[in-house]
C-alpha cells in the first residue's frame, strides 16, 4: 500500500533510450522514476538495488525480454510490482507477460494520465486489464471440451468472472461494471485479481503457446 | 525491388559464379526447346538444320544396328552441353512414345523375323549399359546440379530414367534414386552380356563370369561415385545453403518493400503534415494498424471471416472519422448472409459514434458464443434521447435494428445523454440452417 503523500517510485526497463526519455518526460511529477534500465542484466541488478513500487517493462528486449526480468525478480522481490508496456499486442506477449507475474499489460500508445492511473492501481495491488486483455483471456479460458482440465478451480471461471471480463472487453470502467452488475467496485476488483490469479496460476500451461497458434491479436 | 532494399544488401554470396559464357557460333548442343527426352535429337536437328522427326527417326533406326542409335544417344548425352539460350519449353511426350512405340515394335519385328541374332542382343545389352553409364555420368556432372539451381526449379525432367517418379520426390532423393537406376541399367546390361556370351560359346551359363561382370560393373559405378562423389556432395550443400539463402533474401526484400511502401510515404506524409495533430494521429493510426497486421496477422479474407469483417469495418471507421477503434473480437465464425449483416450493423454503429458522439475512442467487443453472436458497440460521448430520434433516425432504424431483425436477429440502443452510447447485436446462431436466410437488400 502506499501513502498519497510519497509519489509512487517507479523504474523503466526498455531497450529504446528514446522511449524511456518519452515515457519519463510524461509522466512528470505524477510519480516519480527513480531509475531505468536498458538491458535485462541492468535491469536486474538495478531493480534489486532501488527497490520500486511498480517497474514498467518492455516485452521485446535482447537476451530475454520482459519475461527473464520478471522470472529472474518474482522470487527475490515479490513485492515489487510489474506492468508492462508494450508496443506489441500480440496475444503471446499478453498472455505470455501476464502469465509470467505481470500486473498488467498496456500498450505504448496509452495516455499518460491513463499510464499513470494504470501505475497507481498495479501499485495498490489491482489488476490491469486492457479491453483486449480481456478478450484474450475470454478466449483462452473459452470452454474447450477436448482439453483435460486438472484443476477446475484454478481452470475454469466463474460465470461473475466472466460477465466481468466481457464488460470489461466492452470498455466499461469498474464503477460501470459494479453498477451493470449490481456490485460493488471492491467485488468487480475482487473479480478481476481472481482472473488475473487464475491466469497466472492455471494448470492450462499451454495458454501462451495456444494463443500463439491462433494468432489472437 | 524498392530503391531503399539495393543499399543494403547482405553480403552474401547469393549464387555461385556463373558458368563461363559459351561462345555464339554453330556449336553443337542439347536443346531444351522441343526436346523429347534429353534433347539430343533436337538439338542435333537444330545444329544441322534438319527436322528434328528426321534426327529422331534416324536415331530408332540405328537401334536397330546392334543398339547403336541408344549408344550413340546416350554418349552425345553424356558429353554434350545443354544450350541455355533458349528457355525451356514443354517436352514433346507424344512424339516420344510415338517413337517408342516405333523403337519396340522394329525390334519386335526384327526378333521374330530372326534377324537380330545374338549379335543384335548384344549390340542392344551394351545400349542399356550405355544409357545406364550415360544416366550416372549426368547424375555426377557438379556443373548440372549448378544448371539445376540456375534454372530455380529442380530440373529432374533432364533425366528421362525414372524422370516421372523423381518428380513428386525431394531433389536429393531423386537424385540418388536416379544414380541407383543408372547402376541397376548397367549391371543388368552386363549380367545379360555375360549370359548371351556364354550362350555364344556354348558353354553353361558360368557364375563366375556373372558376378565377375557384376563385380566390373559395381566397379565401374563405384569409381565415377569416387570421382564425383565429393563434389556432387559439396554441390548438394551449395545448393541448400543457396536456397535458404534465397528464402531469407525474398523475405528481406518484402519487409523492404512493406516498409519502403507504406512506413516511409507514411513518416514523409507526417512530416509535411507536421502542424495538424489530427491528420498525424490519423496517419500514424493507419500505419500502426497496418504494420500489426502484417507483422501478427494471417490474412483472412472480410468475406469469409467475422473477425476479418469487423476489424475491416473498425479500420474503415478509424481512417473516415479520425477515431480510434478498440476492436476486440473473442472466438471466430464464417460469414454467411446473416453474419455480413451483423457485420453491416455494427459498422453503421461505429460510423454513428463516430459521427455524433464526438470522441476520440470507441470500443468494438464481438464473441461468437456457441449459441449465438453478440457485438457491442460503445461509446463514451454525448448521448442522446431515443424517444426523441428513434423514429426518423434511418440509421438506427434501417441500418441497424431493421437489418438485424430481418436477419433474425436484434438489436438494443442504450444511451444516455453526457455518458455515452451503447449498441448491442445480437444474431442466433442456427448451424444446421446454414445460409438459408434472405439476405434482404444489404
Amino acid at each position: 500500500m502506499t501513502d498519497e503523500s510519497r509519489p509512487l517510485r517507479v523504474f523503466l526497463v526498455d531497450d529504446h533510450a528514446m522511449f524511456r526519455a518519452g515515457v519519463r518526460a510524461e509522466l512528470g511529477t505524477r510519480v516519480s522514476v527513480v531509475g531505468e534500465a536498458a538491458t535485462v542484466a541492468e535491469a536486474i541488478s538495478s531493480i534489486a538495488a532501488h527497490e520500486p513500487d511498480v517497474v514498467l517493462l518492455d516485452v521485446h528486449m535482447p537476451d530475454g525480454g520482459g519475461r527473464a526480468v520478471l522470472e529472474a525478480m518474482r522470487k527475490t522481490h515479490p513485492q515489487v510490482k510489474f506492468l508492462a508496456l508494450s508496443v506489441s499486442d500480440a496475444a503471446e506477449d499478453v498472455i505470455g507477460l501476464i502469465r509470467a507475474g505481470a500486473r498488467g499489460y498496456v500498450t505504448k500508445t496509452i495516455s499518460a494520465e491513463e499510464l499513470a492511473a494504470a501505475i497507481r492501481r498495479v501499485a495498490e495491488g489491482d489488476a490491469v486489464f486492457s479491453p483486449r486483455l480481456a478478450g484474450f483471456v475470454l478466449d483462452a479460458f473459452a470452454a474447450r471440451p477436448d482439453q483435460p482440465v486438472s484443476d477446475p478451480e484454478l481452470d475454469q471461471l466463474t460465470n461473475r468472472e466472466r460477465e466481468v471480463l466481457r464488460l470489461l472487453a466492452r470498455g466499461y470502467a469498474y464503477k460501470e461494471i459494479a453498477k451493470e452488475l449490481y456490485i460493488s467496485i471492491k467485488t468487480v476488483e475482487t473479480h478481476v485479481s481472481n482472473v488475473l490469479r487464475k491466469l497466472q496460476m492455471s494448470n492450462r500451461y499451454e495458454l501462451s503457446r495456444w494463443a500463439a497458434d491462433r494468432r489472437l491479436v | 525491388m524498392p530503391a531503399t532494399g539495393q543499399n543494403r544488401r547482405p553480403p552474401i554470396a547469393l549464387r555461385p559464379p556463373a558458368p563461363a559464357p559459351v561462345p555464339p557460333g554453330p556449336r553443337l548442343y542439347r536443346s531444351t526447346n522441343g526436346r523429347a527426352l534429353a534433347g539430343v535429337a533436337a538439338g542435333i536437328a537444330q545444329h544441322l538444320r534438319v527436322p528434328v522427326l528426321a534426327v529422331r527417326i534416324a536415331f530408332v533406326v540405328l537401334l536397330v544396328a546392334y543398339g547403336l542409335g541408344a549408344i550413340l544417344y546416350a554418349a552425345f548425352w553424356a558429353v554434350l552441353p545443354v544450350d541455355r539460350s533458349t528457355p525451356p519449353s514443354r517436352r514433346d511426350v507424344g512424339q516420344l512414345s510415338a517413337l517408342a512405340a516405333l523403337s519396340i515394335g522394329l525390334v519386335t519385328l526384327l526378333g521374330m523375323a530372326g534377324w537380330g541374332g545374338t549379335a543384335f542382343l548384344i549390340g542392344l545389352l551394351a545400349a542399356v549399359v550405355a544409357v545406364g553409364v550415360g544416366v550416372i555420368w549426368h547424375q555426377a556432372d557438379p556443373d548440372r546440379r549448378r544448371r539445376m539451381e540456375d534454372a530455380g526449379v529442380p530440373d529432374v525432367s533432364k533425366v528421362p530414367v525414372l524422370g516421372a517418379l523423381s518428380g513428386a520426390l525431394g531433389d536429393r532423393r531423386s537424385m540418388i534414386l536416379r544414380f541407383g537406376g543408372g547402376a541397376l541399367l548397367v549391371a543388368v546390361g552386363i549380367i545379360g552380356l555375360v549370359v548371351v556370351t556364354s550362350a555364344l560359346a556354348g558353354a553353361q551359363i558360368s557364375w563366375t563370369a556373372l558376378l565377375n561382370g557384376l563385380l566390373f560393373a559395381l566397379l565401374a559405378v563405384l569409381g565415377i561415385t569416387v570421382v564425383f562423389g565429393p563434389v556432387l556432395w559439396r554441390s548438394v550443400g551449395a545448393l541448400r545453403t543457396e536456397r535458404e539463402a534465397r528464402i531469407r533474401e525474398t523475405e528481406r526484400a518484402e519487409i523492404a518493400a512493406m516498409v519502403h511502401d507504406q512506413v516511409l510515404h507514411t513518416l514523409a506524409l507526417i512530416q509535411r503534415n507536421s502542424g495538424d495533430a489530427r491528420e498525424v494521429a490519423r496517419l500514424a493510426r493507419g500505419q500502426e494498424r497496418s504494420l500489426r497486421n502484417w507483422l501478427y496477422k494471417p490474412t483472412a479474407s472480410p468475406a469469409e471471416k467475422l473477425s476479418a469483417a469487423l476489424e475491416e469495418a473498425s479500420a474503415e471507421v478509424e481512417d473516415t472519422y479520425a477515431i480510434s477503434v478498440d476492436t476486440v473480437v473473442v472466438g471466430d465464425v464464417d460469414v454467411d448472409s446473416d453474419v455480413a449483416a451483423l457485420a453491416a450493423a455494427a459498422r453503421e454503429a461505429m460510423v454513428n459514434a463516430g459521427k455524433h458522439a464526438g470522441v476520440d475512442t470507441i470500443s468494438l467487443y464481438a464473441e461468437v458464443e456457441p449459441e449465438q453472436v453478440s457485438v457491442f458497440v460503445r461509446d463514451r460521448g454525448a448521448g442522446f434521447e431515443l424517444a426523441a430520434v428513434r423514429d426518423d433516425r434511418h440509421g438506427v432504424q434501417g441500418s441497424i435494428i431493421g437489418r438485424m431483425q430481418r436477419h433474425g436477429g436484434r438489436a438494443e440502443i442504450r444511451s444516455t445523454p453526457g455518458e455515452g452510447t451503447e449498441v448491442r447485436l445480437y444474431l442466433p446462431r442456427r448451424s444446421d440452417e446454414g445460409t438459408n436466410k434472405e439476405s434482404g437488400h444489404d
